[in-house]
């Protein structure tokens, strides 16, 4: 049995949905980058979602954090509906961490610190526990080490685990990654999908934008394809790779695999 | 066989004329010469001239009485003053006129700069369109503006535009009450500085509380009422020992109060505009140079925008923006000298002007006047040298 | 799951989001607190703009011949016209402008010819530029051989008068400022001193202590007897200035080459010179052109100082024009019109430079 086949049933836990979008639109302007999504994430699931650049993927998962806003349909987020209602942005942002391609750590600040800032300033802890919680998850990510050190003397890999330490400290309930691994050196990889896929294994409700495939067979439950800022098709992995139904997606996986 | 004679010693050596060393060594040589020679030359020249001219050298004259007024001095000053004190009253002007316009200029360069960045498009383009004309306009061309049109619209003495009958701006200038420290100020003061104290104390305290209990303080607003509420009680409690100057109508002019020249005034306003333009730039650069990314980041994490402001944008545009300010404020020291255009006794109107025509001492009193900005100018640029070294991001 | 069979199309935008409406509202009215702003932006168009708009353009008299042609209360720009010869050449003879325009004409055809891509020779093009063009031009402007009449310096002035000092202070300024970066970034002690005394003593002092100095201090330094032409003394004071500051712009250009430049180079087998004059500075200048045109911009500006030592620049000529018993009291006019030439120059090369430097970025491989 592999690790995508374990159910919410098998982990005991109720199927609450996570995240809901039903008929969401969203213009860039004139340009309709997002048409009539609809997605439900269940709690522990783990969505990878892949299709051509410009497709709208990275676009969709930064609605569900509102680093985007969409214009039509709705999103809620573990209950709570995102509007432009500052009080709830607020919330969902504490439940929903996220990990961005170009890391984007605050260079000015030691990996301790960058870890840290948000436990003391948004959830107001004292130093000491915010700096516990930041060692246990740097630990957790294998590089307890350069806790002292600045962005600027890591790798590439070690920045991104990092990142993913920095989102994990505020004990987010869903994680949210967008292209994780385009930006590394191939040899970094693995390092960042190794955390990644133990991640998924903990049972944190995860939605992955990524090209790698051999991460969504490993740990997704669905993948997702996007074109044309559409959801195209949607599907368990082993049918998914072995048994596309669209032109379009079959284009996709053609050029991909 | 050779390789084991040849393993212990040094290897050939090259011919004298060829080796890089040695050339250099007879290049620098001459080059020093040359300047010897050179600095000799012009200095003999100098000498004979100035003696042909009846020009005497040395700095005696600093002794000299100088003969001519000073419209504005920080400092008293009479006519049967030295030339050394004209020195020290120039001096303190050009200090007086650079200290207010960095501070006018910063706070005009900062709002301008933020103001170009806003989302709203108008605001936006207001403020690229006051950096676009400021900049590209000569200062001396500004200072005139200000000057000869602005300035001189103002009414005479007599018609002059009055406010709540203590300020009166008019041709001859602004005049506003000046204070008079009564003997119970004292206490005033120590409580300024107490406020000061206690305000260290309390920013101290409260970082330190947020360290070990992780609650916020609203240390901004604290500090600034003990800053304002402190000396204003010790003042009620000393029986308010401050009374003013004020200024008044005598004949064709206000006497009493303190008196901003038109001059000054000019001199200010073009300055600070001119600079602010630049400054402006500086900001927008500044904050441009954070990429958007830091941004996301710190609301997906939660967030708020003040707070991204405060510890993440600000800290980060700094970096960029302060090595600017520092040579923007250094370039408004040096274009206050433009003061002679418009008659502001500054160092240069007052030293390399008047006494230099006075004594004709042109060497001497040159070279003091390049000395003292010089000596601002080197310290600056070291004191910059300094912070940017320290605020270097820590890279591999 | 969801499997769309089609491709949606595109629906348009809403329409509270898009078009005029939507512009406005995420623009100027998406707060209270940006309201207030356009609120009091448009205050200050109305307080600022509308007058200035009325006085120049629409009250304002713009033909005749003397002062009696202005009495419409706007601004009159009569004065302007009927004093533009002057504007432009300060006191030269009437009949020699031709030589003042050929000179002129001649420069812009070969910044033109430059920037044409395709052009040939463009080493040789910048060469004669930079070497042989300036002593056409003297010839032109002075006179006093080729069968040209002499016209004495102080006889020089207005809008060209300002063009000669920043033409000739960037042209002299930049052959010295190159060797004074290069003595900087030397290896020999001395030598390097030297440049950074140099460099750091006429960065650090202002514009006007140096013009004095060259007026009133270099007549003292040479031999008894010899007399100095004035504009010469305030050449000689700008180039000596601008060198340092145009030194620390080639400087950043010399930092930013690679250090594999330096060493294929001398891989290559070429000495210092001529790793310098064929690798290193070529692209080095190439790349701080912006920084150059800035310098240049500074030092347009900067002409205006010499206002202080007696010359005839653009604004001293304007200046000495709203003062002529003729023309007294339009003195707005007459700055409002200087600001304007000098705001266009500025403002073009800024913009020129801007072009450049998005041109040179996007080239240069990193």
């Amino acid at each position: 049995m592999t690790s995508n086949e374990k159910s919410n049933t098998d982990l005991g836990v109720p199927d609450e949905a996570m995240i809901e979008i039903t008929g969401m639109h969203k213009w860039y302007g004139e340009f309709h980058v997002l048409k009539d999504i609809n997605l439900t994430v269940k709690k522990g699931e783990r969505i990878v979602v892949c299709g051509p650049s410009g497709s709208g993927k990275s676009t969709m998962i930064r609605c569900i954090n509102r680093l985007e806003e969409h214009q039509k349909g709705h999103i809620i987020v573990d209950g709570t509906e995102l509007t432009d209602d500052l009080k709830f942005i607020d919330k969902i942002r504490r439940e929903v961490g996220m990990v961005f391609q170009h890391f984007n750590l605050f260079p000015h600040l030691t990996v301790l610190e960058n870890c840290c800032l948000a436990l003391i300033w948004v959830r107001k802890m004292p130093r000491r526990e915010a700096e516990e919680i930041g060692m246990t998850y740097l630990e957790r990510v294998k590089i307890p080490e350069q806790a002292k050190k600045y962005p600027g003397q890591l790798s590439g890999g070690q920045q991104q685990r990092v990142a993913i330490a920095r989102s994990l400290c505020m004990s987010p309930n869903i994680m949210l990654f967008d292209e994780p691994t385009s930006a590394l050196d191939p040899e970094m990889i693995k390092e960042v999908l190794d955390t990644m896929v133990e991640l998924a294994e903990s049972g944190m409700t995860m939605i992955c934008v990524t090209h790698e495939m051999g991460f969504a067979k490993t740990v997704a439950n669905r993948v997702i394809f996007m074109d044309g800022g559409q959801i195209i098709e949607e599907n368990e992995p082993e049918s998914f790779f072995s048994n596309p139904q669209h032109d379009r997606t079959k284009l996709f996986l053609s050029q991909i695999m | 066989m050779a390789a084991e004679e040849n393993s212990g010693s040094t290897p050939a050596k090259a011919a004298l004329w060829r080796r890089p060393v040695f050339r250099s060594t007879v290049f620098q040589a001459l080059l020093v010469l040359a300047i010897i020679y050179i600095g000799n030359t012009l200095l003999n020249n100098t000498l004979y001239n100035l003696e042909q001219r009846g020009i005497s050298t040395g700095f005696g004259f600093l002794d000299v009485e100088a003969g001519f007024g000073i419209v504005q001095t920080l400092v008293d000053y009479q006519e049967t003053d030295t030339f050394g004190r004209t020195f020290l009253v120039g001096l303190l002007n050009t200090l007086l006129v650079s200290f207010l316009g960095i501070i006018f200029a910063t706070i005009i360069g900062f709002i301008m700069g933020v103001a170009r960045l806003s989302k709203n498009w108008l605001v936006a383009r207001l403020a690229a369109i006051y950096v676009e004309t400021f900049r590209n306009i000569p200062l001396l061309l500004q200072i005139m503006f200000w000057y000869f049109i602005v300035l001189n619209k103002l009414p005479s003495p007599r018609q002059s535009y009055d406010f709540a009958g203590t300020i009166f701006l008019n041709k001859r200038g602004l005049s506003i009450p000046s204070p008079i420290f009564e003997t119970g100020f004292w206490i005033v003061s120590v409580a300024i500085v107490l406020a000061i104290a206690i305000i260290i104390f309390i920013s101290r305290w409260a970082r330190a509380r947020q360290e070990r209990t992780g609650e916020q303080f609203h240390t901004f607003y604290v500090s600034l009422a003990i800053l304002i509420g402190l000396p204003m009680l010790a003042f009620i409690a000393a029986g308010s020992p401050l009374s003013w100057e004020m200024p008044a109508l005598r004949g064709f002019n206000f006497r009493g109060g303190f008196v901003i020249i038109p001059e000054l005034a000019a001199l200010l306003l073009a300055l600070s505009i001119y600079t602010a333009s630049f400054i402006a730039e500086a900001v927008r650069s500044g904050i441009l140079a954070v990429s958007h990314g830091q941004t996301e980041a710190a609301f997906a994490l939660g967030l708020r925008p003040s707070f991204t402001l405060r510890l993440i944008i600000i800290p980060q545009a700094l970096r960029v923006i302060i090595p600017q300010l520092t040579s923007q404020y250094l370039n408004l020291t040096k274009n206050s000298s433009l003061a002679t255009a418009v008659g502001y006794p500054d160092l240069v109107a007052v030293f390399a002007g008047t006494t230099l025509n006075q004594t004709g001492q042109a060497v001497e009193v040159i070279a003091m006047t390049m000395a003292v900005y010089l000596t601002i100018s080197l310290t600056i640029s070291a004191y910059m040298n300094w912070y940017n070294k320290k605020k270097q991001l820590v890279e591999r | 799951m969801a499997n769309q069979t089609t491709p949606l199309p595109d629906l348009p935008a809403p329409s509270h989001s898009v078009g005029v409406i939507g512009w406005l509202r995420s623009n100027l009215f998406s707060s209270i607190s940006n309201t207030l702003l356009t609120l009091l932006a448009f205050y200050v168009i109305y307080l600022l703009f509308l007058p200035a708009v009325n006085w120049a353009l629409l009250d304002a008299d713009w033909v005749g011949e003397t002062r009696d042609a202005c009495n419409s209360g706007g601004a009159c720009w009569v004065f302007i016209s009927a004093r533009f010869d002057q504007f432009m050449y300060g006191f030269y003879p009437e009949s020699e402008y031709w030589r003042i325009n050929l000179a002129f004409g001649i420069l812009v055809l070969l910044l033109v010819l430059l920037h044409v891509k395709q052009m040939p020779h463009k080493g040789w093009l910048s060469a004669f530029t930079l070497f042989g063009y300036p002593v056409i031009a003297f010839y032109l402007f002075y006179g006093g051989a080729f069968g040209l009449e002499l016209v004495e310096t102080s006889s020089w002035g207005g809008l060209s008068l300002t063009l000669i000092l920043s033409g000739v202070g960037i042209a002299a300024s930049l052959p010295i400022g190159i060797v004074l970066a290069l003595g900087r970034r030397s290896e020999m002690p001395i030598v390097r001193s030297v440049c950074v005394i140099f460099i750091e003593f006429w960065r650090g002092v202002p514009l006007i202590t140096v013009l004095f100095m060259s007026s009133v201090m270099l007549p003292l330094f040479l031999p008894e007897g010899s007399s100095f032409d004035k504009l010469l003394r305030a050449m000689i004071g700008i180039v000596l200035f601008e060198s340092a500051y145009m030194a620390e712009v080639v400087r950043g250009g010399l930092a930013a080459i690679p250090k594999g430049q330096y060493e294929a180079a001398m891989a290559l087998g070429l000495n210092y010179w001529k790793s310098m004059g064929l690798i290193i500075l070529p692209q080095a200048l190439k790349m701080v052109i912006p920084g150059i045109v800035n310098t240049f911009i500074g030092l347009f500006k900067d002409t205006t100082l010499v206002l202080i030592i007696g010359l005839f620049d653009f604004l001293t000529t304007v200046e000495a024009g709203f003062k002529d018993s003729h023309w007294l009291g339009y003195a707005l006019e007459g700055y409002v019109f200087a600001a304007l030439i000098y705001w266009v120059f500025c403002y073009s090369m800024s913009r020129y430079s801007q072009n450049l430097e998005q041109k040179l970025h996007t080239g240069h491989a990193r």
